[in-house]
């Protein structure tokens, strides 16, 4: 999760400065904004980020692992295992499973807390306090209360008066597992929603409403489609944190029941405390070039979508 | 606003609170105040004899609560002082060199937003620095993996401050260094404020970089939660695990209490304008 609140904004002023006689604007920026600040950013950016980046897609064509200390090239043969035991399409659609149910689960719940406590009322102001405290807690201790909670004889079964297995279902798992995660970090996208909704100015509505527009007409037909904003940075970001997801699954399920929800960090984790680093290497190029490939698409297509409003 | 709903929407947001929040919450603390026997299987019930204090007393020790809390410290300080200062000092020239090899170094400079970090190779060029396992090792995975989101919220907050304030210091004869120090960087607090919330957010309370890059050579305090539980679910510690997640949520509680409008704003600072 990276990813934080600027996301959005750039579209608006990204335009580089007005430059009216550019050669002599460039000599004097060549000294009173001196290149070598950028030397220590980017120096890390290097050696902890790219490079790591780099090594992936050697090492993953070896069979690097923790039993032997030489290193011999492999070419395809990890993927071609992982292809071959069905664990890399697995993993990967899990990954793509869950990453689009948090999405949705994520948006539904922010955006209905931000309807609900839209307007700023004393308690309202409280109550998104309370929703604010899961983002603020340690992935790993709300993965530990829900497994808690969810347990066979469980309180959530008790309150139901229900025996149901709610993290040993190899379907339905993967969706609850979704719902917490989604359950974390709606506090942020409730947030997000309600600092959207208070940019759209009244007049609009009002305007709408002596139109004739019914409440609901207004609500879905001018505010929603102004939220485009919004709904662009919280899907980003949601896809992007599950996608990297890796606490709440291992808290609640650690990748089971039979490794339905098991993704792929999951499986890197594992596999790499097992001492296959080669393969967890594999699966970590597998997880960058997942999101490299959607990633971008996804940004995209959402912010033309902005871009027609 | 009907009238409808200016009278259900309190009950309504009341309610849900208590339920979707509050039962979770009450059930850590319930179950972190009982004893062994009657925690085995956790449930809303008020435990018979308050033992909190006990509770929270074994952890502390047993969980090696101080030194988790000092390595955690000393992972988080430092990483979030590398990264506002030299993550503020690429965005102030990305921001004002309009040139096409900034532009490039831009787009290189953020891309670590979208593209997840490479765990398994890191754990292996740290092994090659001699880096392994160590607190500078770990300082600097995260502040790579956050320089991106530092410098993209910084370069975009630069661009909207007016460059002639830097130019009124240059005419008096200040270098690139006292401007940066004197004039650019108070001015940027507001924008610092939000990227150290995020990141303080991330960083103190990550295991997964944390597994591969400190593999329990460091104590933190989630990877010593992660150590309690999995020792916790075998032999059915579920008073020691939510004693062990009170202890460590409380700090961030009270800072929540505190700074409630500081995080909100910075949280959602800059997201939607």
């Amino acid at each position: 999760m990276a990813v934080t609140s600027a996301a959005v904004r750039e579209r608006s002023p990204v335009r580089p400065l007005p430059a009216p006689d550019a050669p002599r604007r460039g000599a004097v920026r060549r000294q009173t904004h001196p290149m070598w600040f950028l030397a220590p950013a980017f120096a890390i950016l290097l050696v902890f980020f790219f490079l790591p980046t780099l090594f992936n897609f050697v090492y993953a064509f070896t069979d690097w692992s923790g039993f032997k200390s030489a290193i011999n090239p492999v070419g395809f043969d990890n993927f071609a295992q992982l292809a071959a035991d069905g664990t890399l399409l697995r993993a990967v659609r899990i990954t793509l499973v869950y990453a689009v149910l948090v999405a949705l689960f994520q948006n539904l719940f922010g955006f209905g807390l931000a309807v609900l406590l839209e307007r700023d009322t004393t308690l309202n102001r409280v109550a998104r306090i309370f929703f604010l405290v899961p983002v603020l807690m340690s992935a790993l201790a709300v993965g530990y209360i829900f497994q808690a909670l969810l347990k066979p004889r469980g309180s959530v079964n008790n309150l139901l008066g229900i025996d149901y297995a709610w993290l040993g279902d190899t379907t339905w798992t993967i969706v609850v597992v979704a719902v917490i995660h989604a359950w974390k970090w709606m506090g942020l996208s409730m947030l997000i929603y309600l600092a959207g909704l208070k940019t759209i100015p009244e007049d609009l509505i009002e305007a709408a409403r002596i139109d004739g527009a019914s409440r609901a007409r207004a609500f879905w037909s001018i505010r929603f489609p102004l939220l485009a904003p919004a709904v662009t940075f919280n899907v980003a970001t949601a896809l992007l944190g599950s996608m990297n997801g890796f606490d709440i699954v291992q808290a609640t399920t650690g990748g089971g029941p039979a490794r339905t929800t098991e993704i792929l960090n999951i499986f890197i984790y594992r596999t790499f405390g097992q001492g296959l680093f080669a393969q967890a290497t594999a699966m970590s190029l597998v997880l960058f070039l997942l999101v490299a490939l959607l990633a971008f698409p996804v940004i995209r297509m959402l912010r033309r979508r902005e871009a027609v409003l | 606003m009907s009238r409808f709903w200016t009278r259900a929407q309190p009950v309504a947001a009341i309610a849900l609170a208590l339920v979707v929040i509050g039962i979770p919450l009450w059930l850590v603390v319930v179950t972190a105040g009982k004893s062994q026997g009657e925690a085995l299987n956790p449930d809303l019930s008020l435990p018979q004899r308050w033992q909190l204090l006990e509770n929270l007393r074994q952890v502390w020790s047993d969980g090696e609560v101080p030194a988790a809390f000092f390595g955690s410290l000393l992972v988080v300080v430092p990483t979030v002082a590398l990264l506002l200062t030299f993550g503020s000092m690429a965005a102030w020239i990305l921001a004002r060199r309009a040139t096409r090899l900034n532009a490039v170094l831009y787009a290189l400079g953020i891309s670590g937003i979208v593209l997840p970090p490479a765990v398994v190779t890191v754990v292996l060029l740290l092994r090659q620095l001699g880096l392994a396992g160590s607190a500078i090792g770990m300082i600097g995975v995260y502040t790579g993996i956050y320089l991106s989101t530092v410098i993209f919220f910084v370069t975009g907050f630069v661009r909207t401050i007016p460059p002639a304030l830097e130019e009124a210091a240059q005419i008096d004869g200040a270098g690139p260094v006292m401007v940066f120090w004197r004039i650019v960087l108070p001015l940027l607090r507001p924008v610092l404020a939000t990227a150290t919330i995020l990141i303080c957010l991330y960083v103190w309370n990550d295991v997964f970089y944390a597994f591969f890059v400190i593999g329990g050579r460091l104590d933190t305090l989630p990877l010593n939660l992660f150590r309690v539980a999995s020792a916790g679910l075998y032999l059915n510690n579920w008073h020691l695990i939510f004693a062990y997640v009170v202890l460590m949520s409380l700090p961030l509680v009270v800072v929540l209490a505190i700074a409630q409008r500081k995080i909100i704003s910075g949280i959602t600072g800059g997201a939607v304008k």
